[in-house]
């Protein structure tokens, strides 16, 4: 147990630290590759958390995909020289103090409500079975709606993005 | 699910089918799919003619509903009632539907939106079969506000002028001033008996459940949206500037659509309606009638005579609703949708004959020229005039006799509405006589557009020729003198009044068996005076201008003040126009004062506050206790930097202000 | 200190990761800033989606909720990014302030 725990603390040291780097930043570059290590860190909590099938996702798909298409994003809509790579911040004080506030008020009431967890969970091999089961059946429904709207944003995105 | 439903379903969704298919592949189909939508609505006609005939095997109101979706503990239902009204009503609207595709055919070739055109035919059409099928008042509401706005894009269709432009929104805007009514009304039905339902509406009126004035409010409140759709006075002043889309669809606005649903409507809701309600809907009618007739003596646009002979009939019609006699007033409806769709088409081919002169002052003679047309012209003014052996004489008659009745039974200042009712009679008669006379009797008045007109192709006369056939007093009833015999009203019978005691109809008088008969009783008195009414305003139009033997033209100069108050529609644009066009105006500069002054001077007067404290706080700061003041003076700078940006337009601002409210909602509402 | 790692560590965690996204959503610039914002701030959801179903009754269920939220950050950074270079190719700029035609 004590290995889990250190194991813990590492990923939400790097997660909090790059997440900083993500958000502060003055080049976006920065900015990118620092998101690239929250993503992977929060891809560590599920595995801690034993959302095996989760944490392969998010990898896959954060990292492999979105992390990708940002970093195209970046590269197609800057100036590769360094002072257009610079971002600048709009009203910096006030949004830290607006967004300290609202964090504390979160995590103080995540903290001061008795969520009553289960003491010792019950930890699956794999997940990856149930969660098939749960999409071609409970899940019926949203699953084909969920292609549905990867198909529509497929389409959508090529249509916005092409030459006119 | 019994056949019938099965059909009329079929019947509500074909016109969708074409309106769907037409806008979206109109230019792509043969022929820009005309002859599918033609060949769409003339199956419609075909199958409602089957879905008339399983009715009149059945001879019951039948009713097919099913939920339609859940609200907490409200299931709101839809679906489809046929009754009497709702069978004829099915014919009356496919029929006119389907011969003005067919006219529309000619009439709107070469047209750029061709296809678009047809498409909005068929969401115009589907619309008013949604309303004559349901049976709940909220998809009535739906539908209704469907006819509205496919009547917008109809009668807007050549948007590329400013008139069609302005006359779309102006029959919109309009229309929606009686929609607040329809849907208050709706509303109070609703949150007095949990339903949408008509015929769960009736028992709850039946059980007494809404009673007394909240009754009247509702049924009045109601009565307003048919006031907006059917041109009633005073939201009358939207129809005649309709006849700025093309000609056909004025004609399926006139006869079968739009300004049909409002009294469709009130006859629906006729068994509920008390005695009050009535009354108010009885002296609308008959205030409409006299004053649109009095406006159509004097124009001189041929649509335009007809729009406001179509209000004046209207107000016939609702005016029947209004003293108690629904089954004429749909009799009526019947009649005149025919007779009026004929005139129209007719009048659309005049005016595609000369090349677009609407004007009847350059008309004339065209009896030589347009044979058909004439003759079918002058059948269907034979029937709105009520000349005996037409339609509309059997219709025209039976609601003479039901306002003669009226007065009979109730007395007193009640003797307006027939003698208004009369006098409209004979009104009638002049004003579409002068109307025949002047466009196809005389000499040709313009030459040159007399030289190159010619009879129009048979796709524009053949409806012309079915639908002023349709005219004749036989297809209603075999006795050329009283339709109370006919098929059509032996089928279709005015129902018995929710209401028990004072508030009903007929029951705090005589019992409804009783009212027939003095109906009946008047009958021949008010065939005599209306044929005299009649027979004077032809003779009159007649001497005017086919024989001239009174000149017009002193007569008019002599009353001058008279005519022109007549001529420029008893100056109701004006009167809106200054009513409330101006008090809009003057809210809106009185609310721009207040902007510009009152909040201006508000923000601009805690913007200077501010100013002025950061400056105190400076100069704190300059001579006091650096530190602390130094946060003061940045905290209240960091202040009046968020409260100057108040309105910046930026989304991240926004957002942030909607997070301190949830902070602020966080401090107000916690529970520790 | 360091007591076993339980619901509230992956809770304060979130947390963090949503204020810092929010950060980022409402005081930067650049539009590809604002959507890394909400991808941090999906992730925060998507941590507390997985803990409370581990540490609640029934794991799967909020494990499938979190594989939809991932679906729908697909389709949404596939969007804005179109949205951003279209938004690129017409202003020069991917300045959320720069970028205010309509406002004007």
């Amino acid at each position: 147990m004590m290995l889990e725990n250190y194991v813990f603390y590492l990923f939400a040291l790097v997660t909090i630290v790059s997440a900083f780097i993500v958000v502060f930043s003055k080049n976006i570059v920065h900015s990118a590759v620092a998101l690239f290590f929250t993503l992977f860190s929060v891809s560590g909590f599920y595995v801690l958390l034993r959302a095996d099938f989760i944490a392969l996702t998010q990898i896959l798909v954060y990292i492999g995909g979105i992390l990708v298409l940002i970093i195209f994003g970046i590269m197609l809509t800057n100036k590769v020289t360094g002072a257009e790579l610079k971002t600048r911040n709009l009203h910096f004080i006030p949004s830290v103090v607006v967004t300290g506030i609202i964090t504390g008020m979160i995590i103080f009431l995540l903290l001061s409500t008795d969520w009553n967890p289960v003491k010792d969970p019950f930890s699956p091999n794999s997940t990856i079975k149930q969660i098939g089961f749960k999409l071609l059946g409970d899940y019926l429904l949203p699953f084909e709606i969920a292609s549905v709207i990867l198909l529509v944003a497929l389409i959508g995105s090529a249509m916005y993005a092409r030459k006119k | 699910m019994e056949l019938i439903f099965k059909l009329s379903i079929l019947i509500l969704l074909l016109p969708l089918l074409s309106f769907v298919i037409l806008i979206f592949f109109g230019k792509r189909i043969p022929r820009k799919g005309d002859w599918l939508a033609n060949f769409l609505l003339f199956l419609n006609l075909a199958l409602s003619f089957v879905v008339l005939a399983l009715f009149l095997g059945e001879k019951k109101p039948l009713s097919f509903e099913f939920n339609w979706f859940t609200i907490g503990s409200f299931n709101i239902s839809a679906g489809i009632l046929i009754d009497s009204v709702s069978a004829i009503m099915l014919v009356v609207v496919n029929i006119v539907s389907s011969f003005v595709h067919l006219f529309s055919v000619k009439y709107m070739e070469n047209d750029a939106k061709y296809s678009i055109y047809f498409a909005y035919l068929g969401l115009f059409t589907f619309s008013m079969l949604g309303i004559v099928l349901t049976n709940t008042i909220l998809l009535m509401y739906v539908f209704w506000e469907l006819v509205g706005l496919s009547s917008y894009l109809l009668i807007g269709f050549w948007y590329e002028n400013k008139p069609p432009q302005e006359a779309a929104k102006k029959a919109f805007i309009v229309n929606r001033i009686g929609d607040v009514g329809f849907l208050t009304g709706i509303m109070i039905l609703f949150f007095t008996l949990q339903t949408f339902n008509f015929s769960e509406i009736f028992n709850g009126v039946a059980s007494g459940q809404l009673s007394g004035a909240w009754l009247t409010a509702a049924g009045i409140l109601l009565f307003c949206g048919a006031v907006g759709k059917s041109a009633q006075f005073p939201l009358h002043v939207w129809l005649p500037d309709a006849m700025e889309g093309p000609t056909p669809v004025s004609a399926l606005i006139h006869a079968a659509t739009m300004v049909a649903a409002g009294v469709y409507m009130v006859s629906r809701i006729f068994i509920m309606l008390s005695a009050d309600a009535l009354t108010v809907i009885a002296y609308v009618g008959a205030v409409t009638a006299f004053i649109s007739a009095s406006i159509a003596l004097t124009q001189n646009d041929i649509k335009r005579v007809l729009a406001y002979s179509t209000i004046s009939q209207l107000g016939y019609m609702i005016m029947a609703l209004g003293v108690g006699a629904m089954s004429y007033a749909m009799f009526h409806l019947v009649t005149h949708a025919f007779f009026k769709a004929c005139l129209f088409l007719a009048a659309g081919s005049v005016i595609i004959g000369l090349h677009h002169v609407q004007d009847i002052r350059e008309m004339g003679g065209l009896k030589k020229k347009m044979p058909l047309t004439y003759w079918t012209f002058l059948i269907a003014t034979l029937a709105l005039s009520g000349i005996p052996f037409t339609s509309g004489f059997l219709s025209k008659d039976s609601i003479l006799s039901a306002t003669m009745a009226f007065y009979h039974i109730n007395g007193g200042v009640h003797i307006i509405i027939p003698v208004i009712a009369f006098l409209v009679a004979g009104m009638t008669a002049f004003y579409m006589f002068r109307l025949v006379i002047k466009t196809f009797l005389g000499e040709p008045r313009n030459t040159h557009a007399y030289e190159h007109c010619k009879e129009s192709p048979v796709v524009m006369t053949l409806p012309l020729i079915v639908l002023s056939v349709l005219s004749f007093f036989a297809f209603y009833s075999l006795n050329p003198l009283d339709a109370s015999g006919g098929w059509i009203l032996s089928v279709m019978k005015t129902p018995e009044s929710l209401l028990k005691g004072t508030q009903g109809l007929f029951s705090h008088i005589i019992e409804k068996i009783e009212y027939d008969e003095i109906v009946h009783h008047f009958h021949y008195t008010a065939m005599i005076i209306s044929l005299i009414m009649a027979g004077t305003g032809i003779l009159i139009a007649y001497l005017f201008y086919y024989w001239k033997k009174v000149n017009v033209g002193a007569l008019v100069s002599r009353f001058k003040p008279v005519y022109n108050f007549l001529y420029n529609k008893w100056y109701f644009d004006e009167l809106y126009g200054f009513a409330v066009v101006g008090l809009t105006l003057a809210v809106s500069r009185i609310s721009k004062w207040f902007d510009n002054n009152i909040i201006d001077g508000i923000v601009n007067g805690s913007a200077y506050l501010t100013k002025k404290i950061s400056g105190i706080s400076g100069s704190f700061d300059k001579y006091f206790i650096d530190g602390l003041v130094n946060f003061c003076g940045f905290f209240v700078g960091a202040f009046g930097f968020i409260f100057k940006k108040f309105q910046t337009g930026k989304i991240q601002t926004y957002l942030t202000f909607l997070i301190i409210g949830i902070i602020l909602l966080y401090l107000i509402f916690r529970t520790f | 200190m360091f007591t076993d790692v339980g619901l509230n560590h992956y809770l304060v965690v979130s947390g963090i990761l949503f204020g810092l996204g929010l950060f980022a959503l409402i005081s930067r610039k650049n539009a590809i800033l604002i959507l890394m914002g909400i991808e941090l701030i999906l992730n925060a959801c998507n941590i507390n989606l997985i803990a409370f179903a581990r540490y609640k009754a029934n794991p799967i269920d909020g494990q499938v909720m979190a594989i939809f939220v991932i679906i729908l950050a697909v389709c949404e950074a596939a969007i804005a990014l179109a949205i951003i270079i279209n938004i690129y190719k017409n202003f020069s700029t991917v300045d959320v302030d720069e970028v205010n035609t309509l406002r004007e």
